[in-house]
């Protein structure tokens, strides 16, 4: 039971950061039907930041982390303007090819300018670790989680109480209907990219501090597990992203804790198999029908 | 008020309006009449702004619109109903209600408005904290029409919004359409429902495949043998 518990605070804390992922890749998937694989690699450049901000300049955790989402969320921003605002009349897989090569080039540009070694943080947190009973969180946890916590109910607060909020959804829902209202499509669709992509750049900080090391291709596997996740809950739910980023987490901790960790990444992809089969909208996803 | 000049618009190949013109006074309400297809929907998209003309021009209260977008367009008080509602199905109503406010700040103002149009509309009172897509076709259509008026439109353009609606319902929505009229709003109003939309409206256009092929007062064309045979099913 304590080995339990163990590995469900272990779960969560992974899990949240995926969620972190998950949240960009549904919100970009809601407002412009784009699965943008590049999303992982935003996160991977988030990461970086934190690192540059920690170990250059020095800064605590609470900047590097500031820094980190301003940086992404202007990554984002351009990333939609240059590489998907022209091709917003085009088949959708000329867009998915195409963020496929975004996520090339920023990997790869990114290991021409770092190289290709791991990295490490210097330490942010204390080392403090908390026993309850035989179940023990430590202090990177508790930030991981009391992070994502702060983010999602933002969003959430965004999302349905602000104005900004109201026109994402209603872009989302039906972008003619939304300009008849006068929303600005354009400028919500970078928003909601600005949003998703410092969430991405958060989970990046996050992951630096947990696991200690960053390379340019961290960002594939986390980036691939979210999508996951994102599918898994709905994609375009936001609630379906939060709930599917600590269901992978929990399961891939579990793979690990109990079976094999070799296993842990085909577990989360047969996973997605399974519910693909058996409910292909996801879990709170809606049968949305496809506009022509 | 509203003046359509010589207005050519284009899907690919298929030329869906040829040189239309028509003209909306302040305080009018003007129908534009044709059958399914004739080119009602373009016409009234492209005064919107939702699709670009490939010539003409748009001239709103005397300045020219042509090249402002949407939402420019709605910020200088044109607003439209758009053929099958198109609400907001995931959002509460009172939420659809305040997205038509959504380039206002006037709180205080808009708290009015919305008062008002649940005195227009007491049904959506009755359900502003439901999902609009669990409403009626009848109610959709009102609150697709409370919504347009949250903007406090100068102008008001109505798509069909007679369609799929029982007949009583349909007199209904006409008799609000007068009343929101006889408040100052003037009205463009689209429909195939040729006899009911003559009733009430000053003036009308005929529209057949992308031309105005008739126009005249309200009167005059319920009257007018062709319009008899072609659209109101007499002999
Ligand atoms: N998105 C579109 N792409 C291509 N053709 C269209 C499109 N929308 C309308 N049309 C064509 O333009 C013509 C006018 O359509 P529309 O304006 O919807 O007519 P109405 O509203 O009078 O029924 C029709 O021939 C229709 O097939
Ligand atoms: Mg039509």
């Amino acid at each position: 039971m304590d080995q339990f518990l163990q590995q469900m605070v272990n779960g969560i804390s992974l899990g949240s950061i995926y969620a972190l992922i998950a949240l960009g890749y549904t919100m970009v998937y809601g407002i412009i039907k784009l699965i943008n694989f590049a999303h992982g690699d935003v996160y991977m450049i988030g990461a970086y930041v934190g690192f540059a901000a920690t170990t250059y300049a020095q800064l605590g955790f609470f900047a590097a982390m500031v820094i980190s989402m301003v940086s992404c969320a202007l990554l984002g921003i351009i990333i939609e303007r240059i590489a998907y605002k022209p091709l917003r009349t085009s088949t959708r897989i000329a867009v998915l090819i195409t963020a496929i090569g975004v996520s090339l080039l920023l990997e790869y540009v990114m290991m021409f300018f770092v190289g290709a070694e791991v990295k490490s943080y210097p330490q942010l947190l204390s080392q403090k670790v908390f026993n309850f009973g035989a179940v023990q969180i430590n202090m990177q946890q508790i930030y991981i989680i009391a992070t994502a916590v702060a983010l999602m109910v933002l969003l959430q607060y965004i999302v349905h109480r602000t104005k900004t909020g109201k026109a994402m959804r209603a872009v989302s829902i039906d972008p003619d209907a939304a300009q008849l209202m006068g929303i600005k499509v354009d400028r919500t669709i970078s928003i909601t990219f600005a949003i998703g992509s410092a969430f991405a750049g958060a989970a990046g900080v996050l992951v630096g501090i947990y696991y200690n090391s960053i390379n340019p291709l961290m960002g594939i596997m986390p980036g691939l597990k979210a999508f996951v996740a994102a599918v898994f809950g709905g994609i375009g739910s936001i609630p379906g992203a939060m709930i599917g980023g600590l269901s992978i987490g929990v399961l891939e901790t579990l793979v690990s804790g109990y079976g094999n960790s070799m296993y842990r990444d085909a577990a989360v992809f047969a996973f997605l198999i399974i519910i693909l089969i058996l409910k292909p909208t996801g879990l709170l996803g809606k049968n949305t029908r496809e506009k022509v | 008020m509203l003046e359509v000049k010589n207005l050519n618009v284009h899907y690919g190949v298929i030329h869906a309006l040829k040189d239309i013109s028509l003209k909306v006074e302040q305080g009018e309400i003007v129908t534009l009449i044709g059958a399914n297809g004739a080119g009602k929907t373009t016409t009234l998209r492209t005064i919107s702004g939702l699709i670009k003309p490939t010539s003409g021009q748009i001239i709103l209260e005397g300045q020219d619109i042509t090249a402002l977008s949407a939402p420019q367009r709605v910020e200088r008080n044109l607003s439209q109903v758009p053929e099958g509602r198109r609400i907001f199905p995931a959002m509460t109503v009172l939420e659809n209600l305040e997205l038509g406010a959504f380039l206002r700040n006037d709180k205080a103002e808009i708290k009015k408005d919305m008062a008002h149009i649940y005195e227009l509309f007491p049904i959506l009172g009755n359900r502003k904290r439901q999902t609009a897509g669990t409403l009626s076709g009848g109610e959709q259509q009102m609150l697709a029409m409370g919504r347009a008026l949250m903007s406090r439109p100068r102008i008001l353009l109505l798509d069909e919004p007679s369609m799929g609606l029982a007949p009583l319902l349909v007199r209904e929505i006409f008799e609000i359409i007068k009343s929101i009229n006889q408040t100052g709003t003037t009205i463009l109003l689209v429909e195939q429902n040729a006899s009911m939309a003559l009733s009430i409206a000053n003036r009308a256009y005929v529209i057949e495949t992308g031309t105005i092929v008739i126009s005249g007062t309200g009167e005059e064309l319920a009257k007018s043998n062709k319009i008899q045979q072609a659209y109101l099913g007499g002999e």
